[in-house]
């Protein structure tokens, strides 16, 4: 075991994840404002609205975020001239934004269809209330049942985080120096396969528990409606949670 | 707010002929009622019977097939959609009429990811376009009157099913309805905790509130309302004043509703305080 190794390359492993996190930040970022109208969409009575939707959701759950990845990269340049027409090929050549590109829409389909079922599972007695005051149908989705969604479907979302969190290392193979990436070329330069790539998992690992305990206090404050006070104590006074 | 055909003798609510059907089940088959300002008609009758129903066609959470609905004269105005059922004409007015009807369901309803203030002050604030500062004050005033102004930060789940209901109540009194629609109000509660909703609910009655209430609790119907409906099997089949519906029902099947209905309330109670003899709640 090589430690002086692992220490000598972690300015560049912290540079690599350094990418990693911005390209999990974006994607997350662009790819929830994405799920939100995709989700409003999918739950559409009109078929032409709601049918494209599911294809597309259909289409990104259902192949491989690999070949996802492969296929806007390695792709978009047999479309290259029709792509410059439209002033796109700058966007295209570059790895960094096909990576986001495709990560973006992937988390999209996941959460719109993660937040699909969360809008259905928002209790039809609530909804019914918040008609019978006189509330309009937008202002009744802003105010009662995104929400009421969101909370149901936030257990959920914080897997799709970790999940796509972890899909990133899939960069690396259309050319990305992301965390993954540069464990890969400093393996070999170095042949210290097991040191980086243990360093680079560590890495990993210590980002996903940071994600996890931050959804933790997001669902402890969000879920004070769920807590009763009689529960609480009777689980202090017994060690054991109630039925 | 605009207010068209407004006419000094219409009457708080109006409903005329209203039929609805779920699938092949015909539920209302032509039922007409009038409500004057200050009216309190209990609604009684087996389950099945409609009156859920009817309640629900009032404000819309159920459409009509047929039959007209107006509010202080004002008609809800129905239009027909490609395939020839009935709709709404227009949502806005929906909503507005709907504003102007408070619901106490038989489950609550809370919001339950908001407070009993938040609960109490959201329509206000956001269907109303109330100050919030102005809707807290009235909400804690509501929440001071069904007796729960201790709970106005806690959640539904932290509260009794009777503390629940009497939020509710607080939450559709802070839209100052015109009319006070109740839904079986205490048919989910606990024995114990149905005396201090109904409570709530005779003191709205004697503040004058107009109100439609379908209810089985008989004793509290034959005390409070002014005047009493049962229906059978989506018809009306007796109506007026308590004391000669539950009196002296000149209908045989509301004759029969009744005797089974007190017996089993007689049956369920402490000697002295059978629903005859005294008011139970």
């Amino acid at each position: 075991m090589n430690l002086s190794l692992v220490i000598n390359s972690l300015p560049q492993l912290l540079s690599g994840l350094l990418i990693t996190l911005e390209i999990t930040a974006l994607a997350l970022a662009i790819g929830l404002a994405l799920a939100v109208p995709l989700a409003l969409m999918r739950l559409s009575k009109n078929f032409l609205v709601r049918a494209p939707v599911y294809g597309f959701i259909f289409y990104f759950r259902g192949t491989p975020l690999l070949v996802q990845l492969f296929l806007v990269y390695y792709g978009s340049g047999q479309f290259r001239p029709e792509l410059e027409a439209l002033g796109l090929w700058t966007f295209f050549r570059e790895a960094y934004f096909c990576a986001v590109f495709t990560l973006t829409l992937n988390t999209a389909a996941y959460t719109a269809e993660i937040l699909r079922g969360a809008i259905q599972a928002v209790p039809y007695g609530e909804i019914e209330a918040a008609r019978a005051m006189g509330m309009s149908r937008s202002l009744l989705y802003r105010r009662i049942i995104l929400p009421k969604a969101f909370r149901i479907a936030l257990p959920a979302y914080s897997n799709e985080v970790v999940f796509l969190f972890q899909a990133t290392s899939l960069v690396s193979i259309i050319t990305l120096l992301d965390l993954t990436g540069v464990a890969r070329v400093l393996v070999a330069r170095t042949f210290a396969v097991y040191e980086l790539y243990i360093a680079a998992g560590l890495i990993y690992l210590a980002c996903t528990y940071l994600i996890l305990w931050i959804f933790r206090r997001v669902e402890q404050r969000l879920f004070a409606h769920l807590r009763r006070p009689e529960a609480e104590k009777a689980k202090k006074l017994t060690g054991a949670a109630l039925p | 707010m605009p207010s068209p055909v407004k006419v000094q003798t219409a009457p708080a609510l109006l409903v005329e002929d209203v039929h609805k059907s779920f699938a092949s089940l015909e539920v209302l088959k032509g039922v007409s009622l009038s409500a004057e300002e200050g009216d309190v008609i209990a609604l009684i009758g087996a389950s099945g019977s409609g009156k859920s129903t009817l309640l629900r066609c009032i404000n819309l959470l159920e459409i009509p097939d047929s039959g007209r609905v107006l509010l202080r004269g004002e008609l809800l105005k129905m239009t027909r959609d490609r395939r020839g059922r009935i709709k709404p004409a227009d949502w806005r007015q929906v909503d507005r009429l709907r504003s102007r009807l408070g619901m106490v369901f038989q489950s609550f309803n809370l919001w339950t990811h908001m407070t009993i203030l938040q609960n109490v002050i959201e329509a206000p604030v956001h269907v109303l376009k109330e100050p919030k500062r102005a809707a807290t004050d009235k909400a804690m005033a509501l929440l001071e009157k069904v007796g729960i102004a201790d709970k106005a930060q806690a959640y539904p789940a932290q509260l009794s099913g009777g503390q629940q209901q009497r939020a509710a109540i607080a939450r559709a009194l802070a839209m100052e309805p015109d009319i006070m629609l109740f839904d079986e109000p205490t048919s989910a509660l606990d024995p114990e905790l149905v005396g201090e909703v109904l409570r709530v609910m005779q003191q709205l009655a004697q503040e004058g509130r107009t109100m439609i209430i379908v209810t089985h609790e008989m004793a509290f119907a034959r005390e409070v309302a002014s005047r009493v409906i049962f229906l059978h099997k989506g018809r009306i089949e007796e109506e007026g004043p308590p004391e000669q519906v539950f009196g002296n029902p000149s209908s045989e099947r509301c004759r029969q509703f009744l005797a089974s209905h007190l017996d089993r309330q007689r049956n369920g109670m402490p000697e002295g305080q059978h629903a005859q003899a005294s008011i139970s709640f």
